[in-house]
C-alpha cells in the first residue's frame, strides 16, 4: 500500500455577522468565582496568614532536620508520577502543619490537590483527590480533627507550570496547603 | 517529517489575519486517496445579489471528512447543470466521477428559500436520491448538512452524522491572568458556536449530551474552595441545577441510553466509585465498591452494561460491570500499559478510548469481540474521543503545537482535520445524539 502524505491548508471563513462567537443567546448562564480572583500561578502564601499569634508562638517540631517556621512556610507538597506516597520530605512538611493545626483548634485548611497533565481529565480529578486524601489521613493520624480539614481537587486543571515537560509536571503534582 | 508539517501550519497561521468568528481547519490526510469520486456542482442561485450560504462548501466539506470521498474539484467540471435535465453524463464520466449531485437555491421571498438537489449515478445515468426543502437563512447550513447526510446514507448505505451538533470547553487567559471558561454548543462542523455557560477561573469539564439533546450534563466548581459537582443545564432555557450529592465531590456524567438516569463518578470517605442516579428522584445506587479509582463511566446502547476506567490493577484500565450490578470484569489485556475514558460506539461494538503503548496517549479503537484495538492517531497528548452517532467518526482532543485544538479522524484513521474553532485551548468535546 503506497502512502502518500499530502497537506492542504483549506480556508473556510465563516463570517458570522452581528455577534462574536460569543454571542450571548438565551440559555446563557455566567458564572463568576468571587471569592478568589486573579492570577492563580502561585497561590501559595509566604509566612503564617490570618492564624498568626499576635505573641508570636512558636511550634517546635520533635526533629532536627529543619527549623520549623522553614516548614511552616512550605504550603506545597510534591508527588511522584500517578503516586499519591508522600515522600520523607513531604512527611515533614505534613507533620510541622498538623502540629500547628492541633494546637490551635479554631484554624482550618483547605487541602488543593493536583495532577499532572498526562492521563484523562477525570483519572487526575481522582488522582488530585487522592493525594489530598493522603495528606488529610496523615493530618487526622496526627490529631488534627476532620472538620479542621477540607479536601478537594482540581485534578490537572489548575496547573502552575505550563510547558510540557517533566520540570512542569513535577511542579503540577502537588497538594496546596491553604489556611 | 510530522514536525516540519506542524511548522508549515504555524507559520502559515501566523501569517494569516483572521476575523475572529473564523472557522479555519487545517487537513493532514494520509493513505491511499480511495474514495468514492464524486463532484458536487455549486448550487445555481436564483434570487439577488450573492447567495446567501455556499451549499456546495458545506456539503463538500462534510462529505471529505468524512473519509469516504474523494471530492473532485470544482474547476475541473466541464459543465455545471443544477437538474437532472441539465446533466450530460460523458461530461462526468471523462473526469472520473462515479456520483454526482446538483443543486438550486430559489429566493421565493425575502429570507425565505426553496432548496432542491439530487444525487445521480455517473455511470447508470439514474437518480439515486432527490429532495426540496424549505428554510430561513438561518437554517440554510442545516439544510446542507441534511443533504450531506442523504448523500452519504444512499452512498454508503450508513446513517449520516452531519446534522448533529457538538459541545465543547474552551479556556482563555486574560492579561490579569484570569481564565475565562466557556461550555459552547456548535454544529459538528464546527460553525455557529453558541456560548452556553461561562465562568471566570472555575473549570469546566465532562460535558456530556442527553439522549433528547435538550440537556447537557458536566462538571465544574462552585466556588475555589469546593470539590467538582456534576451540573444539568437545559440548552435552550439556561435552567441548571447542581446534582444532589451526600458529600465529596461528584463528576463524570454520563446519561442511560433512555435519559432516565445518570452513570458518574462519586467519593464518599474519599473514595471514587461508580454510583448510578434516577435522574428525577436523585436516588443513587452505588455500582463499584473498590479503593481503587474507579471513574469515567459509559453505557451500553443497550442500557445494561457499564464500561469505566480503573486502576485497581496498579495503571488505568478498562472494566465492564451489569448496570443491574455484579462483579466488574478486565476488558483491556495487552493493548496498552494504560486505557482510560472508554465509550462504546452505536451498535455496541466497539469501544473508542485513550491509551498508552509507552509513546505519550493516543486514540484507539477497541473491538470488543476479540479484544484487540487499533490506533489511530498519533499525538503525545490525545484525550477525550468520542464517537460520532453513526460510528464513522470520531472526534477528540490535541495538541498542534503549542495550542488545544479538537481533530476529527474517521473512524478507519484514514482521513484526520484538525478544527480550530475558537481563539485560546479547546477540549472536551462532546458529541449529541441524532434527533429523530
Amino acid at each position: 500500500m503506497r502512502r502518500t502524505l499530502t497537506l492542504s491548508v483549506v480556508f473556510l471563513l465563516g463570517v458570522i455577522l452581528g455577534g462574536c462567537a460569543a454571542t450571548k443567546k438565551q440559555g446563557t448562564v455566567e458564572v463568576e468565582d468571587a471569592t478568589i480572583s486573579g492570577s492563580d500561578a502561585s497561590s501559595t502564601a509566604t509566612g503564617l496568614t490570618t492564624g498568626s499569634d499576635a505573641t508570636g508562638q512558636i511550634i517546635t517540631v520533635e526533629n532536627d532536620t529543619g527549623d520549623a517556621d522553614d516548614l511552616l512556610n512550605q504550603r506545597v507538597i510534591y508527588f511522584d508520577f500517578d503516586s499519591s506516597s508522600l515522600t520523607p520530605e513531604a512527611q515533614r512538611v505534613v507533620e510541622a502543619h498538623a502540629d500547628y493545626l492541633a494546637g490551635n483548634p479554631g484554624m482550618a485548611v483547605v487541602l488543593e490537590g493536583h495532577a499532572d497533565e498526562r492521563g484523562t481529565r477525570e483519572y487526575n480529578l481522582a488522582l488530585g483527590e487522592r493525594r489530598a486524601n493522603a495528606v488529610t489521613e496523615m493530618f487526622q493520624v496526627l490529631g488534627v480533627a476532620p472538620d479542621a480539614i477540607r479536601p478537594i481537587s482540581y485534578g490537572e486543571e489548575r496547573p502552575v507550570a505550563m510547558e510540557h515537560d517533566e520540570s512542569a509536571w513535577s511542579l503540577n503534582r502537588r497538594v496546596e496547603i491553604l489556611y | 517529517m510530522r514536525t516540519l508539517f506542524a511548522g508549515i501550519l504555524l507559520g502559515l497561521s501566523s501569517m494569516v489575519c483572521l476575523p475572529a468568528n473564523a472557522v479555519l481547519t487545517i487537513e493532514i490526510t494520509q493513505g491511499e486517496n480511495s474514495g468514492v469520486p464524486i463532484a458536487v456542482v455549486p448550487f445555481r442561485w436564483h434570487g439577488a445579489g450573492d447567495p446567501p450560504e455556499d451549499l456546495r462548501g458545506i456539503i463538500a466539506a462534510d462529505l471529505h471528512r468524512s473519509g469516504r470521498f474523494d471530492l473532485l474539484p470544482p474547476g475541473n467540471f466541464l459543465s455545471h447543470p443544477s437538474e437532472i435535465g441539465e446533466v450530460r453524463y460523458k461530461d462526468w464520466r471523462l473526469i472520473k466521477a462515479e456520483a454526482l449531485v446538483v443543486g438550486r437555491i430559489f429566493e421565493k421571498s425575502p429570507d425565505n428559500y426553496e432548496i432542491t438537489f439530487q444525487l445521480l449515478d455517473v455511470y447508470r445515468e439514474t437518480q439515486k436520491a432527490g429532495y426540496r426543502f424549505n428554510a430561513t437563512g438561518e437554517h440554510l447550513r442545516q439544510v446542507a448538512h441534511q443533504i450531506s447526510d442523504h448523500i452519504y446514507h444512499k452512498m454508503t448505505g450508513v446513517e449520516g452524522a452531519f446534522d448533529t451538533r457538538i459541545a465543547y470547553v474552551t479556556r482563555e487567559q486574560q492579561d490579569n491572568g484570569d481564565r475565562i471558561y466557556q461550555l459552547m454548543v456548535a454544529d459538528s462542523d464546527g460553525h455557529r458556536p453558541q456560548q452556553i455557560l461561562r465562568t471566570t477561573n472555575l473549570p469546566v469539564l465532562s460535558p456530556a449530551w442527553s439522549p433528547d439533546g435538550e440537556w447537557l450534563a458536566y462538571v465544574s466548581f462552585v466556588d475555589r474552595r469546593s470539590g467538582a459537582n456534576v451540573w444539568l443545564q437545559n440548552i435552550r432555557t439556561g435552567n441548571r441545577r447542581k446534582i444532589a450529592q451526600a458529600e465529596g465531590a461528584a463528576s463524570a456524567p454520563a446519561w442511560s441510553p433512555e435519559g432516565k438516569r445518570l452513570a458518574l463518578r462519586m467519593s464518599y470517605k474519599g473514595n471514587a466509585d461508580i454510583y448510578l442516579m434516577d435522574v428525577a428522584s436523585g436516588s443513587i445506587k452505588r455500582l463499584t465498591r473498590h479503593p481503587a479509582i474507579d471513574t469515567e463511566p459509559a453505557w451500553a446502547p443497550n442500557g445494561r452494561q457499564i464500561v469505566f476506567t480503573s486502576d485497581r490493577s496498579g495503571r488505568p484500565q478498562i472494566y465492564r460491570v451489569a448496570a443491574a450490578g455484579g462483579k466488574p470484569e478486565r476488558l483491556t489485556r495487552g493493548v496498552g500499559r494504560e486505557n482510560a475514558r472508554a465509550s462504546y460506539d452505536p451498535k455496541g461494538e466497539r469501544l473508542v478510548m485513550v491509551t498508552n503503548r509507552g509513546n505519550g496517549y493516543q486514540i484507539g479503537v477497541f473491538y470488543m469481540a476479540d479484544g484487540r484495538m487499533d490506533l489511530l492517531t498519533d499525538g503525545t497528548l490525545d484525550e477525550s474521543p468520542v464517537f460520532a452517532p453513526n460510528g464513522a467518526m470520531i472526534l477528540y482532543a490535541t495538541r498542534l503545537g503549542r495550542e488545544g485544538v479538537l481533530a476529527a479522524v474517521s473512524a478507519d484513521g484514514r482521513v484526520k482535520q484538525v478544527l480550530k474553532l475558537h481563539r485560546g485551548e479547546v477540549r472536551e468535546p462532546s458529541w449529541a445524539p441524532k434527533k429523530n
